[in-house]
């Protein structure tokens, strides 16, 4: 592809300067910054100005000691594989029955998809926020007027409902990626394996099973890593509704407990060592999936 | 793979197919309709469902708010600074990675590709320290510079698709006419790479114009907030009792350009997730 440009010409790296000086400046300082911060005491008496004092793993030890960090580490990897797995099975469902739908319904159901999918995540939160409102939200409505006892209940105040609700937004506007994804890949699936399949005798779940799945395979990966990652690291949702009334102690996950011990508390060095056991979290539960995909990068 | 679908499984997937739109419509539905409902109606007995006699009032108390209008200055200069920046580095480093092969090359991708795993939200409470050791909290400059980073990832790599579907013949062509190879490429590969700039820029914009973590974790001032954290500080002052007419109008207003903007590269994001995955 480059013949005859491997000549030692200082330009590719001038051009390639900016966007690293920009990645090292905004990503990788911070992050040295931040192994160094989860190593020292630094609170509130370090912000006016004294000087940060070395405690080695001081912070992780009380971080993994003081009872708080594993409640929430629990809940986000439950939240996480909760909703990944929901989004995913939904998604793949939707997408199958999108290559059996009529075309008119499918155009319908993709505009449906591409609003949710479209629709920024402060937005969709405010609508949702006020269709679960204590007094005025359309579904105490509907479930009152289905015969329950709804009339002024409060979602949020109940860990279990305030995460139904969490849940229920998170699918929501997570489904249409998945769905589009791996639509565009079943239709990329070529039709003259599956018909000689067919005709060598498989029946739907076996052609499902043995030649659809491997073929979009590379693209289920795709789908379930990129789903994982975003739904360990859900802050937006869960910070909205904790600030419309849930309560915050029992319903953090790692981002707004990291949030909470650094930007509202000031525990900025037990803030940096939370915040690298999410880091750590993340490569741990993603590892498997890159090296696959790694793999896959390779075999091609 | 649709052609031989029998009739009883075609109804129930149409079925199925009605009750997803109607399930991805109808907050938004909602949201549209309640913005032009007068609060009284809002605030009724029973939900209105179908809106009728609407009215601009919420969409009016939005704006004489002032707040509304600084948050969008805010918002807005961000994200074209953002866009701006990210698309020049971004071009430049596509360019170097699709044409040139050098030491480091591999290097870079790999880094581009680890970074896009790392969740923001696990580096703010550093990022938030560098920033206000730059004196740079609540400073567009200083939200800008993060936001550049956290987008250029996928933009080099999107870029670079891009650069790589030009084909160098092309230039090569234009270098026997007597262009030189920097004429060439401003000439002949520039113009071809437009639809791809304006792509992945309004991809940036998307992401920009979206972001809540950062912005606020950094923008704490009420004066510097961008159009998300106002829109949540908004909703939670609960003091003059929840004006939800007046935030549904600024939702919507919020959506609109997001709206206008997805549906040029929603195409493109899916196909450059999948032509690179399934062929391959």
């Amino acid at each position: 592809m480059a013949r005859g440009t491997a000549r030692r010409t200082p330009l590719p790296l001038g051009l390639v300067l900016p966007a690293s000086l920009a990645l090292g400046l905004a990503l990788g300082y911070p992050l040295v910054r931040q192994v160094v911060l989860s190593l020292q005491e630094f609170g509130l008496a370090q912000q006016f100005g004294q000087a940060p004092e070395w405690i080695g793993l001081g912070n992780y030890r009380e971080l993994l000691g003081n009872g708080e960090l594993w409640p929430v580490v629990l809940r986000t990897v439950a939240f996480c594989f909760v909703n990944a797995g929901l989004t995913f099975a939904i998604g793949l469902g939707l997408a199958l029955l999108m290559t059996r739908m009529s075309k008119v319904t499918r155009i319908l159901t993709q505009c449906g998809l591409l609003l949710a999918w479209a629709m920024p995540v402060v937005a969709a939160m405010t609508v949702w926020q006020f269709l679960f409102d204590t007094e005025y939200g359309v579904v105490n409505w509907l479930l009152t007027a289905l015969g329950g006892d709804f009339d002024g209940h409060s979602w949020l105040l109940d860990p279990w409902s305030f995460f139904l609700v969490a849940t229920l937004v998170v699918v929501w506007m997570s489904v249409p990626f998945v769905a589009f994804t791996l639509y565009a890949a079943l239709t990329q699936v070529p039709e003259d394996v599956v018909e000689a399949a067919q005709i060598d005798g498989a029946g739907a779940r076996q052609r499902f099973v043995h030649v659809v799945l491997p073929s979009i395979r590379p693209v289920l990966l795709v789908v379930v890593l990129l789903q994982v990652i975003w739904d360990l690291r859900v802050f937006t949702q869960i910070y909205t509704l904790q600030k419309a009334g849930g309560v915050s102690k029992d319903t953090n996950l790692l981002g707004t407990y990291v949030y909470t011990l650094g930007i509202k508390g000031g525990d900025f060095g037990m803030a940096a060592a939370a915040a690298m056991f999410m880091l750590l979290l993340t490569v741990v539960l993603t590892a498997p999936y890159v090296r696959m995909m790694l793999k896959q990068e390779r075999d091609a | 793979m649709a052609r031989r679908t029998s009739l009883p499984v075609r109804v129930g997937a149409d079925l199925v197919g009605i009750l997803v739109f109607l399930a991805c419509v109808f907050p938004v539905y909602w949201m549209v309709s309640r913005s032009f409902l007068p609060r009284n109606r809002i605030k009724g007995e029973d939900p209105v469902f179908v809106p009728t006699g609407g009215t601009l009032d919420n969409y009016r108390r939005v704006f004489a708010d002032g707040s509304f209008t600084d948050a969008l200055v805010t918002s807005l200069t961000v994200t074209l600074l953002t866009v701006g920046v990210a698309l020049l580095f971004a071009f430049l480093a596509a360019v170097a990675v699709s044409r040139f092969r050098f030491r480091g090359r591999r290097t870079f991708i790999l880094t581009l590709l680890v970074i896009q795993m790392i969740p923001a939200e696990a580096l703010f409470i550093s990022q938030y320290r560098m920033l206000d050791g730059m004196g740079l909290l609540n400073s567009v400059i200083g939200l800008t510079i993060v936001y550049v980073a956290s987008v250029l990832p996928f933009t080099v790599w999107t870029l670079r698709g891009f650069v790589d579907g030009v084909p160098r013949e092309l230039e090569e062509a234009a270098m026997m006419d007597g262009c030189s190879r920097t004429q060439a490429f401003f000439k002949v590969t520039l113009p071809l790479l437009a639809p791809g700039l304006v792509a992945t820029g309004v991809f940036g914009f998307i992401q920009a114009w979206n972001e809540f973590t950062l912005a606020v974790v950094v923008m704490t001032d009420p004066a510097k907030e961008t159009l998300p954290v106002w829109l949540v500080a908004f909703t939670d002052s609960r003091s003059r009792g929840v004006d939800w007419g007046a935030i549904m109008a600024s939702s919507t207003l919020i959506t609109i350009p997001v709206i206008i903007f997805f549906l040029v590269v929603q195409r493109r994001m899916v196909s450059g997730i999948t032509a690179g995955a399934v062929k391959g």
